[in-house]
């Protein structure tokens, strides 16, 4: 099973990064704080796709379970980033991070 | 050498779609065009032999965390109701692209179906070899995860909870 991949890697770990730059770019860039976590789910995919061609290119189904459990991250993070972006809703009545800017002690 | 070109389709095709997804104002078309890029995802994820984490990747993320979004972009109500806005929705501009860009994926898809599995021959991790080992050597990973979505369900249930009293004590 070595070598299984008829792909090359080096390209699968460059999309992997270019997805992980746009999704950085994403998060550094927008202000709006749903596309913001869309960036952060852009760059947890990438990471997982980096995995997947990691686990295919040595045959093995660590790349599959390292996956999954990004995954599970993944939908954790976002059911409590959602439920901050209702609290900031409710208290800044906008999305707009920056008004988020000062905290109140 | 087709595998090849169906790699780079769609990679071509993730790319395209996350740029946009980043670009958009409009929070519904930028979901559309993550939505996209996380099917273009699956794709790649077939074409390098992980069948089990493609259908995963469409299950969890294209369908359950992508709901979560659309739930709270529904519940915020965001954007001006009326007429005009169904209207603006409508014109053909708005969901060309990311139909062109479906189906591409679709086309793909097709053509591997069709040409059977000759493409993937020998070199496929199935769902039974990533589950043995995920309940062996993996163990203690899965109910680390498990407490993690505990801890996430909790969390989320506490946010939410206080958003809707205090939205109930106001009205």
């Amino acid at each position: 099973m070595t070598e299984a991949l008829t792909i090359p890697m080096e390209h699968g770990l460059l999309l992997a990064s270019l997805l992980f730059l746009i999704g950085l770019l994403g998060v550094m860039v927008r202000r709006n704080i749903i596309v913001i976590l869309m960036s952060l789910e852009i760059m947890l995919n990438a990471c997982c796709m980096a995995f997947i061609f990691a686990g295919a290119h040595w045959g093995q189904t660590d790349g599959q379970i390292m996956f999954m459990l990004i995954l599970s991250i993944a939908a954790a993070e976002v059911a409590v980033g959602l439920g901050l972006l209702l609290q900031v809703f409710r208290r800044f009545g906008s999305l707009d991070i920056d008004r988020a800017s000062r905290m109140r002690g | 050498m087709l595998e090849l070109g169906l790699f780079y389709t769609s990679a071509t095709v993730a790319l395209v779609a996350t740029v946009f997804a980043v670009t958009r104002y409009n929070v519904a078309h930028a979901l559309i065009y993550l939505i996209i890029s996380l099917l273009a995802s699956a794709v790649i994820f077939y074409l390098v032999g992980a069948p089990f984490a493609a259908i995963l990747e469409i299950l969890i993320y294209a369908g359950a965390i992508m709901v979560l979004f659309v739930f709270v972009i529904m519940m915020l109500n965001l954007g001006s109701p009326g007429d005009g806005v169904e209207h603006q929705w409508l014109q053909p501009g708005m969901w060309i692209f990311p139909s062109i860009l479906c189906l591409v994926l679709l086309a793909e898809i097709v053509y591997m179906l069709s040409s059977g599995d000759r493409m993937l021959q020998g070199k496929m991790i199935g769902p039974k070899q990533v589950g043995i080992d995920l309940f062996g050597p993996y163990v203690l990973a899965v109910e680390i995860a498990s407490m993690l979505l505990l801890a996430g369900l909790v969390g989320a249930y506490h946010l939410g909870r206080k958003y809707l009293i205090d939205a109930r004590e106001e009205s």
